[in-house]
């Protein structure tokens, strides 16, 4: 079994105050966790990749703990969510997937049961590419004034034989979110959609 | 965030960065390298006119260098003194001066910033420039009681993708609690400053 090398950790956190409306009384919060580990099908197809997946439980855990930590160590004002990959040049967007499941096992754990699914993106691509990580609602997909996205990306990250994987979780909706459909507060949260 | 906070800096938005490196070249980094940056973006008073004056922005400047010090050293989790390296940059979005940058920078940002982490010998290194949305600042980064231990002159590559607007200051500080990952280039060590002239 592959063990998991972390290279480099990155959190960050952005603080939204206003975005040229009223300043809020409470300003949004948006916190991304990366590492950035060696990828071990790198250079070569490999046909059996899937039980990586487990491999990266533990670290999908970590990295939903960090965020948590991150926006003040209380999971309960977590309302957004999403999660990418970067896949370096040596490998595959197949290797990339690898994350899905164990990024959403992640901040499922820790978000006590989000019913939605989680927002992904991956590319391929070199050190500083740069990836748009979208972000929906945690309990209902639809719920609009929350789709939102977070830019994230590392200078000397991922090298060729390098993944950088990425959760993203924000605490609430767009700041000056005005464009109507489902609210947070209509939402019934049991398929994960509504 | 408090009200007293927006009171002269008018901030859009506060980012920080916590960066921890763990292995270079499969060789274990052990304790991690950390450093962290904190960059506020604010808006520029003067942006798309000439103003002689440009005091408001030193003020600012006083301001943000303890905002964001202490947001730097919390998300280290560290306490001020702990902290072994620092740098500080700005930019400046396009309607506005390189000069506002210095403003904000030079005459009193690092006074709080020597306060929040206890000494601070050296000279905070700094950079500047004019840019805009999503312009890389790199922060240099030096030994922050000796600028000449070698093992910790570094840099940080902050971006935010939104920032800076044409009307906009983006100010960063970045704080450290080690310096390179596996530095092996000689020179000044930590263990042997003196720490009183700033530079050895």
């Amino acid at each position: 079994m592959p063990e998991v090398q972390i290279r480099k950790r990155l959190v960050l956190v952005e603080e939204i105050f206003h975005e040229g409306g009223a300043v809020a009384s409470v300003p949004l919060r948006r916190a991304a966790a990366l590492a950035v580990i060696r990828n071990p099908y790198s250079g070569s197809y490999i046909e059996k990749i899937e039980n990586f997946m487990d491999d990266l439980k533990p670290l999908g855990l970590e990295m939903a703990r960090s965020l948590v930590t991150a926006l003040g160590g209380n999971a309960k004002v977590v309302e957004g969510y999403g999660k990418g990959a970067i896949v370096g040049a040596g490998g595959e967007l197949e290797h990339g997937a690898l994350w899905h499941a164990p990024g959403g096992y992640g901040m499922r754990e820790v978000l006590g049961g989000a019913k939605a699914i989680v927002a992904s993106t991956k590319k391929v691509g070199g050190p500083g590419t740069r990836l748009d990580i979208p972000i929906t609602h945690i309990n209902a997909s639809y719920v609009r004034s929350h789709f939102d996205a977070m830019e994230i990306g590392i200078a000397d990250a991922p090298r060729a034989d390098e993944l950088l994987l990425a959760l993203v979780m924000t605490t609430g909706a767009r700041i000056h979110a005005r464009t109507g459909g489902l609210k947070a507060a209509e939402i019934r949260g049991e398929d994960g959609l509504r | 965030m408090s009200a007293d906070i927006q009171a002269r800096a008018k901030i859009r938005k506060i980012v920080t960065f916590v960066e921890e490196t763990l292995t270079e070249m499969g060789k274990n980094v052990d304790p991690p390298t950390r450093r962290a940056a904190a960059v506020a973006v604010i808006e520029n008073p003067f942006a798309g006119k000439y103003v002689e004056d440009l005091s408001g922005l030193m003020t600012i400047g006083e301001e943000l260098g303890e905002l964001l010090t202490q947001r730097a050293i919390a998300a280290l989790g560290i306490a001020g003194p702990s902290a072994e390296s620092y740098g500080k940059a700005a930019a400046v979005g396009e309607n506005g001066e390189l000069e506002h940058a210095a403003a904000i920078l030079h005459p009193k940002l690092g006074t709080p910033v020597r306060r929040v982490l206890g000494k601070g010998a050296a000279l905070i290194p700094s950079s500047k420039k004019r840019g805009g949305l999503g312009v890389v600042l790199d922060i240099p980064l030096g030994h922050k009681d000796a600028a000449f231990v070698r093992s910790h002159f570094d840099g940080m590559e902050v971006r935010i993708s939104d920032a800076p607007r044409a009307n906009e200051i983006m100010v960063a500080i970045a704080v450290t609690d080690s310096g390179r990952p596996l530095p092996r280039v000689g020179g000044l060590l930590k263990d042997q400053i003196k720490g009183e002239d700033g530079l050895r």
